[in-house]
């Protein structure tokens, strides 16, 4: 066991998984001598060779595609996309290619493949580098999309991930990669992709987040509980396929959910989980579900960020709002 | 331009391959064109999907395939029918999957061959990435990709090219230009004289073969493969040819083409040429000629027959070929598809 971060974690994650597994290859931008723009690859091309630890040439449509190649013929290649904002030149092979050769060839050839891919804002960083578009990728049949918030998950979720026998598109929340440090076994062990995780148990409301959200939400749940209110905190850490069952059980059980995210309002994933509890809970509710999210604009440069980024205090108002039905 | 036989059937050259190793390649360009034929008038009846025909394309095809070995790779586009089945693709299942049915993509265990890509230019690094696989498992396969002419202008040639030649992969670029981007002419999709110059930039080697020419094809892409297979890295094979029908049975190519051309093209077909050359050779009877559409026939009618008594699909189909297992929200779909 040792104290790490979500960074620690994943680059753990990682060199377990080149260990345990030869068929595992890494490839992308800079993640070989550089280690990575976020240092995630740090010392694995030292430690597992630069044959399995590939430095490729700026092409992020030749990465996913060559992946998904390497997959189709039996290697488990674990792509890095530098920035989510960056993975659209890939993303005809992700919708195209990626999450249909499955379905193209009846199960005769697969896509064992993950692409990791740093997402959302708040370091201040240029143009393109702070997108939370999870909801474009959960959108397309055949993924999975997996975002986890704390390092056990990162481990955990990253090695199923590697393991799974379908193609996962695995978000590494920025923001939060050095701000939370736990005990993470060093052991092989898997986090089943699918079911949400209840960080916080209550019974008076639900406040739903995934990502780096997630830290927020935490604060907000704190902030609630010292007014003496019971709040359950859920993680939903895998999108697609998601876990309706575990979320409606949370909401039927305290009558109240807010849903937070990062990514704009209008099309946002947390109207997928707004939506399932309308269908599937309403009766359960007390008070109308509320979501507190990024607002419908571009993402602002560095000087405007904090006038995005959904506050704590949004999320406690809009919490005490739906206390106050 | 790489030739060996011209279309009086007279040869350039000694060929490289023996009179029954000829009659072999004649036959597989005469069942492949049997296909063709049959697909059309398919799908003018409404029993295929959209068709897209290869026809005057045999040669670049069968030559390609020819040159293969088992094991290889091959990603091919939606008019590379005759090239899938010479690397082992059933006709059944080329059929079956135009028929609009997704078991026609699945091939047999031993068999190599993606289905077709159907977005242009998407699947050429495909073959980069299954050679790369093989290369950092130590085979000897390689992967062949083909495309046309229009794939050139989508920046995925580019990456293709580019990590294939960076990474010294086995990989062969078959490029078969047969002058028309649906409508839009080679001669103004690029500055380049040629499509095989493009390689040189990529530091690769690039060839420029008569496509309508059988052998001369099935040379240059031994030749590649043999380099590939050697750990030289890739090439771009470029074969020049001309699409004789439309872009598919959706096109009108009346609207950007003179006929005149079409007609001297057909002068050049890639199977009138080696019929004249094993005529030269007193190999070719009529009697032989016969026998052999009779059978491409009788297999091609048996490969529809076969695929159109498959059932439909059933519904809850859809849905267990999404994932290696059904994901919750799935299952709970597929209940109502098929419970209503």
């Amino acid at each position: 066991m040792a104290e790490l971060n979500i960074a620690q974690a994943l680059n753990g994650a990682l060199d377990t998984a080149l260990s345990a597994d030869d068929r595992v290859v890494l490839l992308g931008e800079d993640i070989g001598r550089a280690g990575g723009v976020f240092r995630i690859t740090d010392g694995l091309r030292e430690r597992h060779g630069a044959q399995r630890v590939i430095d490729t040439p700026v092409a992020e449509s030749g990465i996913v595609g060559a992946a998904f190649g390497m997959a189709v013929a039996g290697l488990r290649p674990v792509a890095e996309i530098q920035f989510l904002g960056f993975s659209y030149p890939a993303y005809d092979q992700v919708v195209n290619h990626v999450a249909r050769i499955r379905n193209r060839t009846n199960h005769r050839f697969t896509a064992p493949m993950v692409v990791r891919i740093p997402f959302g804002g708040g370091i201040g960083a240029a143009e393109h580098h702070s997108e939370s578009t999870e909801a474009v990728y959960a959108h397309v049949p055949g993924l999975k999309v997996v975002v986890p918030s704390t390092p056990r998950d990162a481990r955990g979720l990253l090695l199923a991930a590697i393991e799974d026998p379908d193609p996962v598109i695995f978000l590494e929340p920025i923001r939060l990669y050095r701000a939370v440090k736990e005990d993470v076994p060093e052991i092989y062990y898997k986090t089943d992709i699918g079911p949400i995780r209840v960080e916080r148990t209550g019974t008076d409301i639900s406040l739903i987040s995934w990502g780096a959200m997630m830290k927020e939400t935490r604060q907000a749940a704190t902030s609630l509980e010292q007014s003496g209110i019971s709040v359950e905190v859920i993680d939903v850490r895998t999108l697609t396929p998601l876990d309706r069952d575990g979320i409606v059980a949370s909401v039927s059980k305290t009558g109240r959910a807010v849903v937070v995210h990062e990514a704009p309002l209008t099309g946002g994933f947390g109207a997928e989980i707004s939506a399932t509890i309308a269908e599937r809970c309403l009766y359960s509710l007390q008070a109308p579900v509320a979501r507190v999210t990024g607002w419908d604009t571009i993402f602002p440069l560095k000087r405007s960020e904090h006038h995005y980024l959904p506050s704590v205090d949004r999320i406690v108002s809009a919490a005490e709002r739906t206390l106050e039905e | 331009m790489f030739n060996l036989i011209n279309p009086d059937g007279s040869v350039r050259d000694r060929l490289p391959v023996t009179l029954d190793e000829m009659k072999d390649l004649y036959a597989a360009m005469v069942e492949a064109r049997a296909y063709d034929d049959k697909s059309m008038a398919m799908q003018r009846q409404g029993r295929l999907a959209t068709y897209a025909p290869f026809r005057g394309q045999e040669a670049a095809q069968i030559g390609a395939g020819a040159a293969l070995r088992p094991g290889d790779w091959v990603a091919a586009t939606y008019r590379d029918a005759a090239l899938n089945w010479m690397a082992g693709y059933p006709w059944r299942l080329l059929i079956l999957g135009r028929t609009g049915d997704e078991r026609g993509g699945q091939v047999p265990e031993d068999v190599y061959v993606l289905p077709p890509s159907i977005t242009v230019g998407g699947h050429m690094i495909h073959a980069v990435g299954l050679a790369w696989a093989e290369k950092l498992k130590g085979s000897s396969r390689i992967a062949l990709t083909s495309f046309g002419d229009g794939a050139t202008s989508e920046g995925d040639f580019h990456e293709a090219m580019n990590f294939a030649a960076v990474y010294e992969l086995p990989t062969v670029f078959l490029c078969q230009n047969n002058g028309f981007a649906i409508s839009y002419p080679t001669v103004e999709q690029t500055r380049t004289e040629t499509i095989a110059e493009k390689a040189e930039a990529y530091g690769m080697p690039g060839v420029r073969v008569d496509g309508n020419d059988v052998v001369a094809v099935m040379v240059a892409v031994k030749e590649a493969a043999q380099r590939a297979r050697s750990g030289k890295g890739p090439s771009l094979v470029e074969a020049l040819t001309y699409r004789i029908g439309p872009h598919t049975t959706a096109d009108d190519p009346g609207r950007y083409r003179d006929e005149a051309e079409v007609t001297l093209w057909e002068e050049k077909d890639p199977l009138t040429r080696v019929r004249r050359l094993l005529e030269r050779s007193g190999a070719w009877s009529l009697q032989w000629q016969q026998t052999l559409e009779t059978q491409a026939s009788q297999g091609i009618e048996s490969a529809v027959a076969w695929a159109e008594a498959i059932p439909i699909p059933e519904p809850g189909t859809l849905f267990t070929r999404m994932y290696a297992e059904p994901t919750p929200p799935l299952l709970e779909q597929a209940g109502e598809a098929t419970h209503g």
